[in-house]
């Protein structure tokens, strides 16, 4: 039903004579890298078009190419059929292109009106009216007056959409929509798309989410390291095929026994609630949950429902007044009040979700930030640095993870995301933590790499250190988790067992209805 | 007694309007996010220019644009390291300010001392009769009622125009802007140069209406309080108007204590607005929330477009 | 419309050949500025140049009056860089030296017949100590109160200008110095002893050994390095667990203790006793002095000679009469401008290239 809708489709855009937007062996070169390697790609009126490939195979530096962010060095672009060399933003929204971003453009100090105005002619309260039917006609409900900062991460989507949508556009871009949507969402959000390519605005769809592509693309453009490896129609090819395209070989899938049973507990929450007056922040709602010895918990969830303020709840990078000191608990001891350094001295590691000026200070050495953490495998003696352990500490991180670099004097702002992600994980298990903890651990690096990681976090669990790990990819969660728990506006549900739970089930709970959950099989 | 406190609020609006004027130029440069230092050396920029051209023109009106003038090709100096050059604002803040001070020294050496004639007074009919009142609100220089008018006229900019609204979320988030094609770096030039024409005519008033002389070292710190009520003001022009004139009252106490004849050391009056402005600086800082949910997020941070 | 694209982008690690480049170039820009604003003043730029610039190393009396100045602006740079590093801003250090001073004072003029050994350490202590405290405050309010340590520590030197008022007109005044406000000279053994025909003393070996110290601190420690992740990383430091709250502290008392140290110096030194006016403010010279030397503790000790040079060139300029006093300072806040500027040169690629008309315009 789905394929036959989709080549329906495509017929009606191959009779259309002119394509609306062609990239003729286009070419973009940053320094000593091809991101763009002689692109073409053609999409026609009211084409759902995708845009697919891993991540760092130039989906980004395409679509800025499109938007005007950045000019090619080399090859044509041709809008309507005429060659145009598309200046800045402001240029490629006048032609008719918008474009709605991964990280939204939004402003959260001022209303959705405010934020609209700033890119579509009219005063505020006439935008405001505009948003108020828009929203109708779309099924993007939202209202107009509020501020940015209270929206969750998916009415902040519809915003962007809207305002898209307020300037009519003729193409619209959108990269990666579907990475802030609990899995029912998306489909609300693919109605809306298809009802926009009925009324014959195309789409440029960037994703690397395989079955979404075949169930609302009508075609495909495939890129691997810069280049184009194919253009297809999704609908027929099979995922399998798609991401043969996709990485050149079969998905790599992590090795994952059961885990053993009957660990003891090394991280304990106990009904953690916060009351934190910051208007940008989201508040922590009776959390629970309990990780042991040699097994994974995992948490899925949208992005923005907590997942970061629990994170630093627990690494230490916010503390409890010692009153509370008891909601966190570690290999049985209270450490809700204590410091980072302190809860590390105690056995515990953590990999944050910004590698670059989190986990890693960008500018300086790989040495620097193996010690950064390290420091504690005696690498200080009377209070100065021994740069021998040091370095053969860093050498080892280096080498046993097969990090891509020029030396340990390279700073961390040099490797690309996959290659920091690996050494930062390579790192934080050298440390010997009893209990780790891991925030989004595959985030936008290369499929090679995502599997080292999610397979030394099974090994790590093997040798019986007690795993936590919040991912906003729910395949990744199924892949590694023994148990899983699901995060939604502050609350989280008790933990199911990973292996046998329903798909449709946890979709639901990432909207916030826990009242359906199975009961935790480990209390 | 009630003669002395008349003087002292009449007189607070006139020794407040340097400070406002300068504070309000920081706080429209800070809501673009930039963190600009250097208020107390364009101040005596301003200051000595405005003096110089009153002493030769006879004309006020002259001198404040010419005050105004200098200290813009100051700020253009700060606004072309910070926003062109990308360096730290609080080091180049710091340097820029340390040149004001040095020039300014070196342009008025030969008018050391020297002063000038003040402006006149506006009396608004009937208004100014009025006991108590009169004096205190009626009996202004023009400058004083302008200095109203500006600060109503930033909060309305601010809040009710489109550029308001630009200046607002470059302040935000100048990266998102650019994304959207507004121009983030334009918009923070045209805020650090306004914050130097609002200082420069802040030092002109210091030196040719409020106390009309020159000395090397007059503005006295003033240019530095401006800077700590921008943050005692959250960021609002209408708190900071206040925050300003009850600055402007505690300067003067020095002048009323030694009008009632208290026997307190000269130096430790010399000391109370400092001390204030730490004081009321710690009680403002320290509620955290407050301050983040009306700091401009993106203060301080340098911004370029092709990073 | 020029047909050149400029592309700059932020290097990752500054360019090697660059870090000689730029100082090289901050130096010669600032020569020259000095030679342009020298004659606008009638003066011929070639003599005032060479008085500037030469004179002051041509004799023994004149590199001991280099260094003389160069001891406290490197002494307190170091301290400050320390915290620079950190990103916490002591821009204080005048207000910390006045008070430094004001407390060394303390010690000879209740004891004016002392020759004991004891009254010059003890005077060095009491000056560290009470620049330490007066930076204390700062850093209490900062890290209970949140209060910007910028607007806190320059208020401070406001408050410190009026008690070292308060003491030479009070407490600490020479009851037979003809009500001029100055504390008594002080006896020998209250000032650091000099080296030969110069004035320069001592108090230069302070300096030395700080300058020794902030270097082990800044290459080798821990605590060197918790910092400076503060300062380039913020939220890396709190992900590795360093405390912010111990940087500040850290940062604000060393930088207290070596301006109090400078104080001391100054009053036990040139001066040898307390007055209204004790620095050409040296204080906020040492912040340029801090930055000129890329917060390197190798560098600084260059770069406050340098320095030094300036304000000696800058007396003896004065002394023939040719050249307004405020010219040495000009002639230093245009270095560090120049510096900020020329930096910009390290940090980023720049790339010129002609316009490449990729297709038509639309």
């Amino acid at each position: 039903m789905l394929m036959a809708h989709g080549l329906a489709e495509l017929e009606r855009g191959a009779r259309s004579e002119l394509p609306l937007l062609e990239l003729v062996g286009v070419t973009k070169r940053y320094q000593g890298t091809t991101a763009n390697d002689g692109i073409d790609l053609r999409i026609s009126e009211g084409e759902i078009h995708a845009v697919l490939g891993e991540n760092g195979a130039g989906k980004s530096t395409l679509m800025k190419l499109i938007f005007g962010v950045v000019r090619p060095d080399e090859g044509t672009i041709r809008w309507k059929g005429t060659d145009v060399s598309i200046r800045n933003p402001e240029h490629a929204r006048s032609l008719g292109i918008s474009m709605v971003f991964q990280h939204f453009t939004l402003f959260e100090t001022v209303t959705v009106a405010e934020n609209i105005a700033l890119t579509v002619p009219g005063s505020v309260a006439e935008i405001s009216n505009r948003i108020r039917q828009a929203s109708i006609e779309f099924g993007l409900p939202i209202e107009p007056d509020a501020l940015v900062h209270s929206l969750s991460i998916g009415e902040r989507q519809r915003v962007e959409i809207i305002r898209c949508l307020l300037q009519n556009p003729e193409l619209l871009i959108l990269d990666e929509p579907t990475s802030v949507l609990p899995p029912p969402s998306v489909e609300q959000l693919f109605k809306t798309l298809r009802a926009l390519s009925e009324r014959g605005i195309s789409i440029l769809y960037i994703s690397h989410k395989l079955e979404e592509i075949r169930s609302l693309c009508h075609s495909a453009t495939i890129l691997r390291q810069g280049r184009v490896t194919g253009t297809v129609v999704p609908a027929a090819k099979t995922a399998g095929e798609l991401a043969r395209l996709m990485i050149g070989k079969d998905l790599p899938r992590t090795k994952h026994p059961p885990a053993k049973a009957g660990g003891a507990v090394r991280l304990r929450v106990d009904r953690l609630s916060t009351t934190d007056p910051d208007p940008f922040a989201v508040n922590l709602d009776d959390v629970s949950l309990e990780v042991r010895s040699g097994e994974i918990l995992g948490i899925a969830g949208v992005s923005g429902n907590g997942q970061s303020l629990l994170m630093k709840l627990l690494s230490g990078e916010r503390t409890l007044p010692a009153s509370r000191r008891d909601a966190v608990e570690m290999m049985g001891e209270s450490i809700g009040h204590l410091h980072a350094a302190e809860r590390r001295n105690k056995g515990l590691a953590f990999v944050p979700e910004e590698r670059l000026g989190r986990g890693a200070a960008p500018s300086l050495s790989l040495s620097d930030n193996a010690f950064l953490t390290g420091h504690r495998r005696g690498m200080v003696g009377m209070g100065l640095v021994r740069n021998a352990k040091r370095d053969s500490f860093t050498d080892a991180c280096i080498s046993d993870l097969d990090v891509r670099c020029s030396g340990r004097v390279a700073p961390a702002a040099s490797l690309s995301g996959g290659n920091l992600q690996k050494f930062i994980v390579g790192r934080e298990i050298y440390t010997s933590p009893k209990v780790l903890v891991v925030s989004q651990p595959t985030w936008g690096i290369d499929v090679n790499a995502a599997a080292m990681v999610r397979q030394r976090l099974i090994d790590l669990r093997e040798d019986g250190v007690a795993i936590l790990v919040v991912s906003e990819e729910l395949e990744e969660l199924f892949e590694i988790s023994d148990r899983l728990a699901v995060m939604s506006k502050g609350r989280l549900s008790q933990a199911m067992d990973g292996r046998s739970v329903d798909a449709e089930i946890v979709g639901r709970m990432m909207m916030g209805m826990f009242d359906q959950r199975p009961q935790d099989t480990h209390r | 007694m009630s003669d002395a406190l008349v003087f002292v609020l009449a007189g607070a609006f006139a020794t407040a309007t340097p400070l406002f004027l300068a504070a309000l130029g920081e706080l429209i440069c800070e809501r673009s996010g930039v963190f600009n230092l250097s208020v107390e050396g364009m101040m005596s920029i301003g200051a000595v220019v405005a003096f110089i051209t009153v002493t030769h023109t006879g004309s006020h009106a002259l001198g404040m644009a010419a005050g105004m003038l200098a200290a813009t090709a100051l700020s253009t100096v700060f606004a072309l390291l910070t926003l062109r050059l990308l360096a730290n604002q609080v080091v180049s803040g710091l340097a820029v300010g340390l040149l004001g001070l040095g020039i300014s020294a070196m342009v008025g050496m030969p008018y050391e001392g020297a002063v000038t004639t003040p402006i006149q007074r506006l009396h608004v009919p009937i208004l100014a009769d009025v006991p108590i009142v009169g004096p205190i609100l009626f009996s202004q220089d023009a400058v004083v009622y302008m200095s109203v008018v500006l600060g109503a006229s930033a909060a309305w900019f601010l809040r009710r125009t489109r550029a308001g609204l630009t200046l607002r979320v470059v302040g935000e988030n100048p990266r998102s802007a650019h994304s959207l094609g507004l121009r983030p770096t334009r918009v923070r030039f045209l805020a650090v140069l306004f914050g130097g024409a609002m200082a420069g005519l802040a030092g002109a008033y210091a030196s040719t209406v409020l106390t009309p002389l020159w000395s090397q070292g007059m503005i006295a710190g003033r240019g530095w309080i401006a800077v700590a009520l921008v943050v005692f003001a959250t960021w609002r022009p209408t708190r900071l108007m206040v925050g300003a004139y009850f600055f402007g009252a505690v300067s003067l106490l020095d002048l009323a204590v030694q009008a009632i004849g208290l026997g307190i050391p000269s130096q430790l009056m010399a000391c109370v607005p400092y001390v204030s402005t730490i004081a009321i600086l710690a009680i403002v800082s320290s509620d955290i929330a407050r301050i983040r949910l009306n700091a401009p997020m993106s203060l301080g941070e340098s911004y370029s477009p092709a990073a | 419309m020029i047909p050149l694209t400029v592309e700059v982008t932020r290097r990752k690690s500054p360019s090697r050949w660059g870090m000689v480049i730029v100082p090289l170039l901050t130096v010669v820009l600032a020569v020259a500025s000095a030679a342009v604003m020298f004659s606008a003043y009638g003066a011929s730029p070639g003599a005032v140049l060479f008085g500037f610039f030469v004179e002051p190393l041509s004799s023994a009396y004149n590199l001991g009056e280099v260094a003389i100045k160069a001891g406290p602006l490197i002494l307190i740079a170091q301290g400050l860089a320390i915290g620079f590093r950190a990103k916490v801003w002591n821009v204080g250090a005048e207000g910390q030296l006045i008070v430094g001073a004001v407390a060394a004072t303390v010690v000879p003029v209740y004891l004016p017949d002392s020759d004991s050994a004891l009254l010059l350490p003890a005077m060095i202590v009491l000056a560290a100590a009470a620049g330490m405290l007066w930076a204390a405050i700062a850093a209490l309010l900062r890290t209970r109160f949140n209060a910007s340590e910028i607007i806190v520590t320059l208020m401070l030197t406001e408050i410190a200008r009026q008690l070292l008022y308060y003491a030479v007109m009070g407490p600490l005044r020479d009851p037979g110095g003809f009500s001029f406000p100055q504390s008594v000279p002080f006896q020998d053994a209250a000032l650091f002893p000099t080296f030969g025909e110069t004035r320069a003393n001592v108090s230069i070996l302070i300096c030395v050994a700080a300058t020794v110290s902030a270097w082990i601190f800044v290459t080798r420690s821990f605590a060197g390095f918790r910092l400076l992740i503060g300062g380039v990383s913020p939220d890396a430091a709190r992900y590795a667990g360093f405390s912010q709250t111990q940087a500040v502290w850290v940062s604000l008392l060393l930088g207290g203790a070596a301006a109090g140290l400078a104080g001391v110096g100054e009053i036990a030194g040139p001066l040898g006793k307390l007055q209204p006016i004790l620095t050409p403010g040296y204080g906020y010279a040492a912040i340029i002095v801090a930055f000129l030397g890329a917060l390197n503790p190798i560098a600084i000790v260059l770069a406050g000679l340098f320095m030094a040079v300036i304000y000696v060139g800058g007396d003896n300029a004065l002394a023939t009469g040719q050249i307004p006093a405020s010219a040495p300072a000009v002639l230093q806040s245009l270095l560090l401008v120049y510096y900020l500027a020329c930096a910009f040169f390290v940090n980023n690629d720049i790339r010129v290239g002609f316009v490449r008309r990729v297709g038509a315009q639309a």
